[in-house]
């Protein structure tokens, strides 16, 4: 990067870092942790939007409905992550090549499976085996997203599930005595007063989801412990300009200060948004803010 | 939930279309990108090393159009068996049990010499405990040895497990240890005889792709042939190493 980096056998320790630290391979560690940022940014609304679908359609009045929310919730909460993240995502994967090969290659005469072998048509690839790598990265990260998406939708769906409960009665039983429909219920009453009571169990959530994203490793996606763990490790000087010890200590170490400071930040906001939700509710923490105003 | 994976099916589709006039095959080839000098990732932050300079040979000479995948060693089979990808050039020696699940072009690297690595000499290779990488030869041949077996799922964990004392020794491929030996200054020294292990490293194809094998075997003979391979080796390798 710098012009002096050409030769770095003969720079001092500053210099040293300052063109260690800036070759390609760091940038790559360098975009890395843009990725999992970008991840959270997608999943986090994702998954609320599953999660507030996986609610109401367990509290629905219709039977199959309320069935199926009640068991995708009771299902992937129970199944472990890590079984879910191994597996799903290949399921996932070639169940949409399979779906894309029965309609692409309609002619096609030689078994899907062959022995261990997965084999579609090459027009029925996702993606095609012509994309270029950046596609084929695109899509394993939105294959990533949705499953966070499902794993973390089940967990939000259940505190969602129970904030809804949780909102008194009372406030119902008022609006349905003024002839309010049941829908007009659910969205005027129930779910603007539910968040106050879901946010402690949805900010839990936020702060697993955060620490889940070394994850993203298993499905293929180089992140942040990834590349830590790539340019932390032993270097000698025939494969590098700049060879080292195993250094992946402080790499690793730059890795906690990144989360720490990624839940300190997201504490920090979370207490704001409390404070707003509680606001003029029938909670000790809306009584108290009612106290201190008066 | 329903509407999302229809969506996501439709858009995919419509994808397709748009990529299916320029489809000339691109062969997917994976490798781990930590395993120096085989493959590894360079200051620039690409993928280099013996297999990357061979395997671009290789798809020249058989007029194929490449392309470098990395994955994590421990799903580099199922990845390639699922199709994600359309070949192994990962140091990966040919054996039994992999030949029941994937199929090996001819070796293009001669059966290697795995060696045990310690931190001072006299150490109990018999009865001690040695550091493998997980899934590899070494492993299955330490796990037969009577020594207690340790195994982790890169190979820089193993090195490290022998400099922090948490194994006595670490057996691994010998081409992978010597440099690691080289620059440790004598902190680190190769100790009891090397053991010949595996049949040669070769490229994994999915065992129904024998067009595709047969087309590197052919590259690779054309190799071994002209001295190009040779030559290769020598480069990566230093000069004491096995050739063809």
């Amino acid at each position: 990067m710098f012009s002096f980096c050409t030769d770095p056998d003969t720079l001092g320790t500053f210099r040293w870092f300052s063109c260690y630290l800036t070759t390609g391979v760091h940038w790559s560690f360098y975009s890395a942790f843009l990725r999992v940022l970008a991840l959270l940014a997608v999943t986090a609304p994702v998954a609320l939007a599953f999660g507030f679908a996986g609610a109401m359609a367990a509290r629905s009045r219709i039977l199959p409905l309320s069935l199926f929310g009640k068991g995708y919730i009771a299902i992937v909460r129970g199944v472990p992550d890590i079984a879910f993240f191994l597996f799903f995502v290949i399921a996932l994967d070639q169940g949409l090549e399979y779906l894309r090969h029965i309609t692409l290659c309609p002619d096609w005469n030689e078994p899907i499976r062959q022995g261990s072998d997965f084999i579609v048509c090459s027009q029925a690839k996702l993606p095609l085996g012509s994309a270029p790598q950046e596609v084929h990265q695109l899509y394993a990260f939105a294959l990533a997203v949705f499953t966070y998406a499902i794993v973390f939708g089940a967990f939000a769906a259940n505190v969602l599930y129970g904030a809804m409960q949780a909102v008194p009665r009372a406030q119902v039983e008022t609006a349905e005595a003024y002839g309010f429909t049941r829908r007009q219920c659910f969205w005027r009453i129930t779910v603007p007063q539910m968040w106050v009571y879901a946010l402690p169990g949805l900010s839990n959530l936020w702060q697993v989801l955060i620490k889940a994203t070394p994850l993203l490793f298993l499905l293929g996606i180089e992140d942040v412990v990834y590349w830590a763990r790539e340019l932390g490790g032993t270097k000698t000087a025939r494969f590098t300009d700049y060879p080292h010890g195993d250094w992946r200590m402080w790499y690793f170490l730059a890795l906690l200060v990144f989360y720490l400071l990624m839940t300190w930040g997201s504490e920090k906001v979370l207490k704001r948004v409390m404070a707003r939700l509680t606001h003029g509710q029938a909670t000790a923490g809306g009584e108290a803010l009612r106290k201190a105003m008066a | 939930m329903k509407t999302l994976i229809l969506g996501t099916a439709a858009l995919a589709l419509t994808a397709s279309m748009a990529f299916a006039d320029g489809h000339a095959q691109t062969i997917r080839m994976g490798t781990e990108g930590a395993y120096p000098p085989y493959n590894f990732i360079n200051d620039a932050g690409d993928i280099d090393g013996f297999e990357i300079e061979l395997g671009n040979e290789l798809c020249m000479r058989a007029e194929l159009t490449c392309e470098w995948v990395k994955n994590d060693w421990d799903s580099i089979i199922p990845n390639l068996v699922s199709s994600n990808y359309d070949t192994i050039m990962a140091g990966m020696s040919i054996t039994d049990e992999r030949d029941e699940v994937i199929d090996f072009t001819q070796d293009y690297f001669p059966p290697t010499a795995s060696a045990y690595v310690a931190a001072a000499d006299g150490v109990d290779l018999e009865g001690g405990i040695i550091a493998a990488q997980t899934a590899t030869i070494q492993a299955g041949f330490i796990a037969e040895s009577g020594a207690t077996l340790v195994e982790f799922a890169t190979p820089e964990e193993t090195v490290a497990a022998v400099r922090n004392g948490e194994a006595d020794a670490v057996f691994a491929d010998r081409d992978y240890l010597a440099p690691l030996v080289e620059a440790s200054g004598g902190a680190l020294m190769f100790v009891g005889p090397a053991v010949p292990l595996g049949g040669g490293v070769g490229m994994g194809v999915r065992e129904s792709d024998t067009e595709l094998k047969g087309k590197f075997d052919a590259a690779i003979t054309s190799m071994k042939e002209d001295g190009t391979l040779n030559a290769l080796l020598i480069k990566w390798f230093g000069d004491e190493t096995q050739t063809y």
